[in-house]
């Protein structure tokens, strides 16, 4: 608990409209999409990189934990409050500073929501790619911490790819900038990098500078229906084998395509095994020419549907189909597990057909969708947790859903992090010395572990 | 805790279960976007409704304050990938919360006047019993100032004349249409009848022009919203008893309604919340509801003729979706009859339909914030360069007005019914 004197000395960083002690804040504060919740000592939204650097010398000082927070839609718990102490929202910082159309650079703060910061940047015919499906509410600092990926990941990449420069401020309080505005620059260690996706344990973020691209001049949605996974998971290598690389390749599988059947009944074929959404952009002509070499491609893969969209709404009408998804699974059961392993992606198939092993091993419905094109798989463990043993047995199973990854050579997470959610985990997929060397960095830049500490490393 | 007082949460207790916390409600909640923390986002407040419903937060002034920060516009509901209905769960926690701490000063007295017709029928009689109470609670520093429409309280708000006559006092109950012909029942709601009558004359005249026979029922009463918006919902179920039996008296083909907040009263918000706590009630309450359309989709419906509702001048016109409009899934009628009305031109607005900043009794609670909510509609209406905003709810009439005359603008704002009624009154 926070004594008086250090409430007071938090107030007189932050102003009092800007601090909560209130059990309700108390208690939206301590919750994101993970389900677990902790309640926090106090809330603070400070405003500026002076007030937090002043925030974390007082922790240091009075030794309380500050857990960092966005939008607080994460989904492995990496902005919670576990064992109390301040939460700090990032969300009064929501300026864009700049967007620099010489230099195709944008400065922001990190509460900027990532879809107003992309729909500023189009005005201008500038492009930001990274859209996780949080796009709407979810703030960029928050993506950045997390490296938040998204559907269009296969051909533009993830948030890091993106962020050329921050400005954060250390746990110890000192303000300090990373990397830069220029394409090339290599002095010193790229602490750029090893910022982005750290969960908020290495620094708070208060700046960053994003790379931008020119807005694709057009983009042209297909959807796909195979008659089996190995044909779609196929249908992904055979693309980009031929040198095409689409912006989306979004799967769906069969129990997928069944949930989002049963609820909104869109007529799929009853052969229809599997689902590939796939959307090309670029160059209108280009585009026209990959649409006609993609359904030529795929076409003897079991294909039992194919279609293309006209026009924007037609598109928009395609993508319901996979945003469908969401609202239909809870059908299966109330309670639900969201997974994001990643395969290399000739190995969508073989991970599919593990997991369906393990389903059947524990009984419990698993729905699989995601990003096809770069191998990163929403796996659904979907349970109802008033059955007695049903969570012990989706504990048990993501174990076993983990380790199919990484012995197919992927990752345990693509792009939902690790936080408290995954961190039981973790030596399944590092080894001693790394998760050695990764506490060394983390003891170094914080001391005293004020910074969200308990997450991530074990 | 006692029983009574967890019972209205307890009910909508496995509706907060579908919540998952996402926060996806983050992006179209027209009172976050205000207030700007969790407390008033629709996650916020269903993780709140749990903590009363365990009984281990104590209802302060904390909750009823977060609880008061929802329009009940219902967006969140369209958003949420899980469908939870919250505004089902801010009415049943303000009425846990009324039913623990009692109501407000302002609501008691809301109760009063919408329960009181004759009270309303005698409109400077109500403001002067209303005004007082008002601004006991309200002090004039707080920056909030009666939004309720009393035409003495002046100052730079824009409050419009309550009419001289009330829309119901100028007509028989039944004004006979012919043979043939569908017979409706009118309901007018309160602003109708006591503000806009023009809103109910136009309204009369498009279907008397149609041939229909048109009910307006002598017995009907204010649809309740008000009381819903402040937790009593006894109130509410005195008055959806009170125009159940008004209505039922007549042998109608369809309720009609010209205002999306009674609409939304009779068509869904009837049945479903007090409905839930009155199952004797329920099938009476879903036979009106199953009858109860819009006039702008009965308009269409009937078949207008759209050349017969020409206003005979050139104009560009941008459409305002209200909530209860929204939540009904209406919104492609009234636009098509505009767009089908000779010289008329409409105009997309930004964001048309997100919420006015009206939302019930949140724009007296949260005037500022209203302001705020109001303030970003009146940009959006400015930016289309449109002569006229339409709309088919007239409280957010009232809202729309006050904004675009409070940031200094001519833009005239009308009802649906209105803009289609001018040549076939003329």
């Amino acid at each position: 608990m926070l004594d008086a004197r250090t409430l007071q000395q938090l107030t007189d960083i932050v102003g009092a409209e800007n601090i909560a002690t209130g059990v309700q804040d108390l208690i939206c504060y301590g919750y994101d999409a993970t389900q677990m919740e902790f309640l926090p000592d106090a809330v603070v939204h400070p405003d500026s990189a002076e007030q937090v650097s002043k925030i974390l010398q007082l922790a240091n000082k009075e030794n309380f934990p500050v857990f960092p927070r966005g939008a607080g839609s994460g989904f492995t718990g990496g902005a919670l409050p576990k064992g109390g102490g301040v939460v700090l929202v990032t969300t009064r910082m929501n300026r864009i500073l700049r967007i620099d159309t010489d230099n195709l650079v944008a400065e922001v703060e990190p509460g900027v929501v990532t879809e107003a910061f992309q729909m500023e940047v189009e005005k201008l015919g500038l492009f930001y790619p990274p859209d996780p499906a949080s796009l709407k509410f979810s703030t960029l600092g928050g993506n950045v911490a997390e490296c938040a990926g998204g559907p269009r990941a296969v051909k533009y990449g993830v948030t890091k790819d993106f962020v050329m420069g921050l400005e954060v401020v250390l746990p110890t309080g000192a303000i300090i900038r990373t990397g830069g505005e220029t394409v090339k620059g290599v002095v010193g260690y790229d602490l750029t990098k090893l910022l982005c996706g750290s969960e908020g344990t290495l620094g708070i973020i208060t700046k960053i500078i994003f790379k931008l691209l020119p807005y694709p001049d057009s983009k042209k949605t297909m959807l796909t229906v195979f008659d089996s996974i190995d044909g779609a998971a196929r249908a992904v290598s055979t693309i980009i084998k031929n040198k095409i690389i689409p912006t989306t390749l979004e799967f769906m599988d069969h129990a997928t395509l069944t949930c989002v059947e049963r609820r909104f009944n869109l007529g799929m074929p009853e052969s229809a095994r599997a689902v590939l959404l796939i959307e090309v952009d670029g160059d209108r002509d280009l585009i026209e020419k990959q649409a006609g070499q993609i359904h030529k491609l795929i076409e003897p893969l079991g294909l039992v549907q194919f279609r293309v969209a006209k026009d924007a709404a037609e598109s928009e009408e395609l993508w319901r189909v996979r945003r469908l998804v969401s609202p239909s699974l809870r059908d299966v059961n109330p309670d639900k597990f969201n997974e994001d392993i990643v395969v290399p992606r000739s190995k969508v198939p073989d991970v599919i057909r593990r997991i369906e092993l393990i389903q059947k091993r524990y009984d419990i419905p698993i729905v699989n969708f995601g990003h096809a094109g770069d191998g990163n798989i929403h796996v659904n463990i979907m349970i109802d947790k008033s059955v007695p043993g049903q969570l012990e047995k989706a504990h048990e199973a993501i174990k076993e859903v983990f380790q199919a990854a990484l012995d197919l050579g992927g990752t345990m997470s693509g792009e939902h992090g690790v936080g408290l959610a995954k961190q039981p985990y973790i030596p399944l997929e590092l080894n001693a010395d790394q998760i050695t060397a990764m506490k060394s960095i983390k003891a170094a830049l914080d001391p005293n572990n004020i910074l969200n500490p308990g997450k991530m490393l074990p | 805790m006692t029983k009574k007082h967890t019972d209205p949460l307890e009910r909508v207790a496995q509706e907060m279960k579908k919540c998952v916390k996402c926060g996806a409600c983050r992006a179209n909640c027209p009172a976050f976007g205000t207030f700007q923390r969790e407390p008033a986002t629709a996650r916020g407040k269903v993780a709140l409704a749990q903590h009363l419903v365990k009984g281990d937060i104590t209802l302060d002034d904390g909750t009823y304050s977060a609880m008061s920060k929802c329009l009940l516009c219902g967006s969140c509901v369209d958003k949420c990938p899980n469908q939870v209905p919250t505004d089902e769960i801010v009415i049943a926690a303000r009425e846990a919360l009324a039913q623990r701490r009692g109501l407000t000063t302002f609501h008691k007295a809301v109760g009063q006047v919408i329960k009181n017709r004759k009270l309303m029928n005698f409109g400077a009689l109500a403001a002067a019993i209303f005004g007082p109470v008002f601004f006991r609670k309200v002090p004039s520093t707080s920056g909030l100032r009666l939004r309720f429409p009393m035409p003495f309280i002046g100052g730079s708000r824009h409050i419009p004349q309550i009419a001289k006559k009330p829309f119901m006092k100028r007509h028989p109950e039944i004004i006979k249409g012919e043979p043939g012909k569908p017979t409706i029942v009118f309901f007018v709601g309160c602003m109708t009848n006591f503000v806009y009558t023009e809103i109910g004359e136009a309204t009369l005249a498009l279907f008397r022009h149609l041939g229909c026979t048109v009910i307006i029922p002598q017995g009907q009463q204010c649809c309740g919203l008000p009381g819903m918006s402040g937790g009593d919902l006894e109130t509410v179920r005195e008055l959806a008893e009170q125009n159940l039996a008004a209505i039922e008296k007549h042998q109608a083909d369809y309720v009609m309604t010209a205002c999306a907040t009674c609409g939304g009263a009779l068509h869904k918000l009837y049945p479903l919340v007090i409905g839930k706590r009155n199952p004797e009630l329920k099938a009476r309450l879903q036979a009106v509801a199953d009858k109860t359309v819009d006039a702008a989709v009965l308009l269409q419906k009937l078949g207008l003729h759209p050349e017969e509702t020409g206003t005979g001048q050139r104009l560009r016109v941008t459409y305002h979706d209200p909530c209860h409009h929204r939540t009904a899934g209406i919104a492609k009628q009234p636009r098509t009859l505009l767009k089908e009305t000779p010289g008329l031109d409409l105009v997309e607005m930004e964001g048309a339909d997100r919420c006015c900043g009206l939302g019930g009794t949140f724009n007296v609670y949260h005037y500022e914030s209203s302001l705020d909510i109001n303030a970003g509609k009146s940009k959006a209406i400015i930016d289309t360069g449109a002569d006229a905003v339409v709309t088919g709810c007239p409280g957010c009439i009232m809202q729309l007005s006050d904004g675009l005359k409070q940031a200094g603008d001519k833009t005239r704002v009308l009802h649906t019914v209105e803009l289609l009624a001018r040549k076939i009154r003329r």
